[in-house]
């Protein structure tokens, strides 16, 4: 046995050809000698590369006791042919008997309507037999994966804790916004994820062009119902009656350094307050606490940033340094927290067009923010406590 | 005393239909078509006068003929027939201007109708989500269908400057869907494999050939002033659509998609252009309130049921809904078969 656990030599790097890793097709002289049988016919198989394989289907036998270079070339002949042949293979019906295991075991006792459902969700998925919105919006794929994806992050790595929900109208339109920090707009995701579960609204971002510009974000970026911030899409979207979330710092408050966590960058122009005050809706200011302590970023590469196209590439604490692995975020006790709502129904029609007027209310929910932020760090106590 | 239209681009399969469901009409006199090249299947009651309207013959036709409806429908989105990107840019640019000069200078004409596309407003990361009519395209088209469409509408806002009587009415169409059409997006939808942009998906929207021709009549007889977005009812993604027709995708990066598009057109499976990247990563929306409330029309198909329509003439691709439904059928077959033995 001891040679057995020896022999996989060949899978330092001659990709399943014969020999010891030299590269080239003739097995070494150690190779040689330490296969026992059958030399002058490895010899010929050497020359016509298909021989092998044929040489090892033919007999069942070396699979344990195989020669060397050949071990790499095993494991899937073998399985292959076990199925096929049927012979001491698993029988039809016990992989059904597992199946059905497995479908009892992932939908519970009443599995059958269960896995009907799931079964149907797979065809309706598969056939295109399903509705977007005229943003491209995906309610099927949304609550079904990309919360179902969030929602533990949520509960059970930020533990978020979430204040005045009760300002949130149960329909109509309504602009949520929010301070932005955390590196990566997590706290956007957060908030959306949060608002569904306790409300079973919507949150439909509004995001930067860049979202809209990257491969593979931009298309679930508009499965999961957000657009770009620009006043027509705002416009629409308030008056077609949904929650809109809007993060009015955007790269400067989501790419600001740790140091200054906690105090908030300018709000923009304002162009959230007169979408806003053209449609009538109410602004319900939210505060994140948490999100800054995710991903603490302590420096950037401005030059590497340009070259790639982005507005900054992070150092943190843990990235690049750890890889992969520098992505996972620390696990921060979030708190959100809903203000009381500011209306805008009440200003006349040209309100919208007058700076002065947006410029103050900006100012007002800013402060709003700002205020509730600082009674939040408060409460929280330590960053990583329960 | 009905009128008398003068169809351009009757070559096309919709121009001729265009064309000759005009002679059936009460209200029409006569229908004069005009093309480079004769039309290829039965155009009816048609007058047919071969001309180029790249060359200013146009304008005696209109004279003698004593025309008083222009309908302008040869804006082309692919070379086809027309053979280089050149002459296509020359057929749509140069003809354009041609024929709207001897529009300019015929006092018999009335009316004026142009069929135009919505690639006007292009297709780029930072477009809305709906374009309404007085937007314009967010990156502005630098080659191509979109920057023909353009300057075709250049044009013919100058001469609408030029003649205020004479009633312009413009729409912009979004693509046109259903099983006769011949056009790149449909050749695109017809391959057996489908390339599409790794990473996006775009937003689609479409419009039924029955509907282009029901919009194209009425304006023809009715004429409302002003540029109209024409448009089915909601919203497909690209996926979902292909999905609709059970065609595998292949997902191709988008730096390679201009090679995969010139490997498509080499193999003459469509006419892949490379502008339409842009569109197959992003796709396009358009608002459809003033062909609604101004235009009054209310398009038959929306654009699922457009495309529907459409997909009843294509080949269903291997991952056909007959064959997935058949297989949810032996998975539920087999586990609740055994389910219930077992039990």
């Amino acid at each position: 046995m001891p040679d057995a656990e020896i022999i996989p030599l060949g899978a330092i790097g001659t990709s399943g050809r014969p020999g010891r890793g030299s590269g080239r097709s003739n097995p070494s002289s150690s190779s040689r000698s330490l296969a026992p049988k059958q030399r002058s016919q490895r010899r010929s198989a050497a020359a016509t590369p298909p021989e092998p394989e044929s040489t090892v289907e033919s007999g069942a036998e070396p699979v344990e006791t195989a020669p060397p270079p050949l071990t790499p070339l095993r494991p899937p002949a073998a399985t292959e042919e076990r199925h096929s042949g049927g012979g001491p293979g698993v029988p039809l019906t016990e992989l059904i008997a597992a199946a059905t295991g497995a479908a009892k075991e992932i939908f519970g006792d009443s599995w059958e309507p269960r896995l009907a459902a799931f079964l149907a969700f797979c065809r309706r998925r598969l056939t295109g037999d399903y509705e977007v919105d005229e943003y491209g919006f995906d309610p099927e794929i949304t609550e079904r994966f990309l919360i179902a994806a969030l929602r533990p992050i949520a509960q059970k790595w930020f533990r978020i804790e979430v204040r005045g929900l009760e300002n949130i109208p149960l329909e109509g339109g309504a602009l949520v916004v929010s301070n932005h920090s955390g590196t990566l707009p997590l706290d956007g995701l957060m908030t959306a994820v949060t608002l569904f579960d306790e409300t079973g609204r919507h949150l439909r971002p509004l995001g930067a062009d860049l979202v809209f510009r990257m491969p593979v974000v931009s298309e679930l970026a508009r499965k999961g119902g957000a657009t770009l911030a620009c006043n027509d899409d705002a416009e629409r979207m308030l008056r077609g009656g949904e929650l809109v979330g809007v993060w009015p710092e955007g790269f400067k408050g989501i790419g600001k350094p740790f140091s200054e966590r906690y105090k908030l960058q300018r709000f923009g122009r304002g162009g959230f307050v007169s979408a806003a005050m053209r449609t009538g809706v109410p602004i319900i200011p939210c505060s994140v606490v948490g999100a800054e302590e995710i991903y603490p970023l302590i420096g950037n590469v401005p030059s590497l940033a340009r070259l790639l196209g982005v507005p900054y590439l992070p150092v943190t604490p843990l990235f690049p340094w750890l890889g992969p692995l520098g992505l996972v975020p620390l696990p921060s006790k979030w708190l959100i927290e809903f203000g009381e709502p500011v209306r805008t129904d009440s200003y006349d029609a040209g309100a919208a067009d007058d700076p002065m007027l947006v410029f103050n209310v900006t100012d007002q929910v800013r402060e709003t923010i700002q205020q509730t932020l600082y009674s939040l760090l408060m409460q929280r106590g330590p960053v990583f406590g329960s | 005393m009905g009128r008398v239209v003068l169809v351009t681009g009757v070559s096309m399969d919709l121009g001729r239909r265009f064309a000759r469901q005009l002679t059936h009409l009460d209200d029409v006199d006569r229908v004069i078509g005009v093309d480079v090249l004769p039309p290829r299947g039965d155009a009816g009651a048609v007058q047919f006068v071969r001309a180029d309207i790249r060359n200013p013959v146009i304008g005696k036709v209109i004279a003698r003929e004593q025309v008083d409806t222009v309908v302008h429908m040869s804006v082309i989105a692919s070379p086809g027939p027309a053979g280089s990107r050149t002459s296509m840019k020359e057929l749509n640019v140069i003809g354009t201007m041609q024929l709207l000069a001897a529009v300019q200078q015929s006092p018999n004409v009335e009316r004026l109708v142009v069929k135009s596309s919505t690639a006007y407003y292009g297709a780029s990361s930072r477009d809305p989500a709906m374009f309404t009519e007085d937007m314009g395209p967010k990156r502005e088209a630098r080659s191509g269908y979109g920057k023909d469409v353009a300057e075709v509408e250049g044009y013919v806002r100058g001469f609408s400057r030029r003649r205020p009587d004479v009633s312009v009415t413009m729409l912009r169409a979004a693509n046109v869907i259903g099983p006769l059409v011949v056009s790149p997006i449909s050749s695109y939808f017809r391959m057996p494999v489908v390339p599409t942009v790794l990473g996006y998906d775009a937003r689609l929207q479409f419009l039924h050939e029955h509907d282009l021709l029901g919009v194209l009549q009425q304006v023809t007889l009715d004429p409302v002033h002003g540029t109209f977005n024409v448009a089915g009812d909601g919203i497909m993604m690209l996926s979902q659509a292909l999905r609709r027709l059970g065609k595998p995708t292949l997902k191709v990066p988008s730096f390679a998609m201009p090679q995969v598009g010139s490997l498509v057109r080499q193999a003459r499976l469509a006419d892949f252009l490379p502008d339409q990247i842009g569109f197959l990563s992003y796709g396009r929306g358009v608002d459809t309130t003033r062909m609604r409330t101004v235009l009054g029309f209310t398009p038959r198909y929306t654009t699922p049921e457009a495309f529907a329509d459409f997909a009843t003439s294509v080949a269903p691709g291997a991952l056909s809904a007959s064959r997935v439904e058949a297989a949810e059928q032996l998975v539920r077959g087999t586990l609740s078969g055994r389910g219930s033995a077992g039990a």
